[in-house]
């Protein structure tokens, strides 16, 4: 598992070297947006995992079961909405916090409406878009957005089994 | 920018009511954040290395080249794909993509790279499969890449 894991950014490294073997301007631009990536990376990630280290050691399990569990109903949706909107950072950080969620006992359903809010409406990213395309542009997609986050949440927990979804609540429990 | 700054405070401020709290409970929290960001790290790496690769290829000549004025539905084909598989910060994506439609980029096919960007992400897709299993990764991917297509079509007949 640790082995594996490093394969990827092992491989990534190698074809960095044949690129700056190969095309020195192209692996020169290539490392510079790579280093403002990772500025990006260390300037949005710290205060993420330290509210998710917090979370998961604060907010009883009971609390999060009624504001997201399998029965929370409309204040589930909201909640994960809430939580997904207000959020900052790119996808790949919402993934770490579904983790902490689903240990806490959030249903499926409202975890996956969390990662397409994260994915989409935060609110941030909002005010950049209404900026910078409009709000025509900005108020059409959110409009569209939100009935689609549900629609896809839904699709995707109608084509997974309750046993899928009990063996990666299992692997979050461990993690 | 700011929006982090705003993060900055909220952990901090909850980060100190914590500790003062119980600072067992602020310790054991941390090293959860700690174990977490391990956990994840040489994913990130590799995401941030690859991301720096596909953006020095695709400069936004070669991104207006593919998805300009005349381009029609296969430009939003192509505007979607550029979007699912390269992972730009928002906040160079929304004044490139302003840019991109004051030089003639269809308004479709911007919409189609902003959602395909936003919400379908291949390039983390061994993050996120690492959480959600494989099955679950996937089907979120292909729902939300087609669902980026409708959307484009809605906001290209809606704003214009």
């Amino acid at each position: 598992m640790k082995g594996k894991k490093l394969l990827f950014p092992a491989l990534v490294i190698v074809v960095y070297i044949i690129l700056a073997a190969a095309d020195l301007q192209l692996f020169r631009s290539a490392a510079n947006i790579t280093w403002y990536g990772t500025l990006e990376m260390l300037s949005v990630l710290p205060p993420i995992f330290i509210l998710l280290g917090l979370m998961d050691v604060w907010v009883p399990k009971a609390v999060m079961v009624r504001y997201m569990g399998p029965d929370s109903g409309l204040r589930g949706i909201a909640t994960a909405f809430f939580i997904g909107s207000a959020a900052a950072g790119p996808l790949y950080g919402a993934f770490p916090v579904a983790s902490v969620l689903m240990k806490k006992g959030a249903s499926f359903f409202n975890i996956l409406v969390f990662i397409g809010a994260w994915s989409t409406t935060k609110i941030p990213m909002f005010l950049f878009e209404l900026q910078a395309l409009g709000a025509p542009f900005a108020l059409t997609r959110l409009a569209v957005n939100i009935p689609g986050i549900i629609i896809i949440a839904k699709l995707i927990s109608s084509m997974i089994s309750q046993g899928y979804i009990d063996e990666i609540y299992q692997k979050a429990k461990l993690r | 920018m700011s929006s982090a700054l705003v993060f900055y405070f909220l952990a901090g401020t909850a980060l100190t009511l914590s500790a003062v709290k119980s600072r067992d409970k602020t310790i054991s929290a941390l090293k959860k954040s700690w174990k977490a960001f391990l956990h994840i790290l040489p994913q990130f790496v590799g995401i941030i290395l690859t991301v720096g690769i596909m953006l020095a290829l695709l400069s936004p000549e070669v991104i207006s080249s593919l998805i300009g004025d005349a381009s029609g539905f296969l430009g939003v084909l192509g505007a979607s794909v550029i979007g699912a598989v390269t992972l730009i910060p928002g906040f160079i994506a929304f004044p490139t993509a302003a840019l991109l439609l004051q030089s003639g980029a269809g308004l479709m096919q911007i919409a189609a790279f902003i959602s395909s960007l936003m919400m379908v992400g291949i390039m983390t897709l061994p993050v996120e499969m690492e959480y959600f299993g494989r099955k679950a990764s996937i089907i979120r991917n292909c729902a939300a890449y087609l669902f980026s297509l409708a959307a484009a079509v809605i906001i290209g007949m809606v704003v214009s």
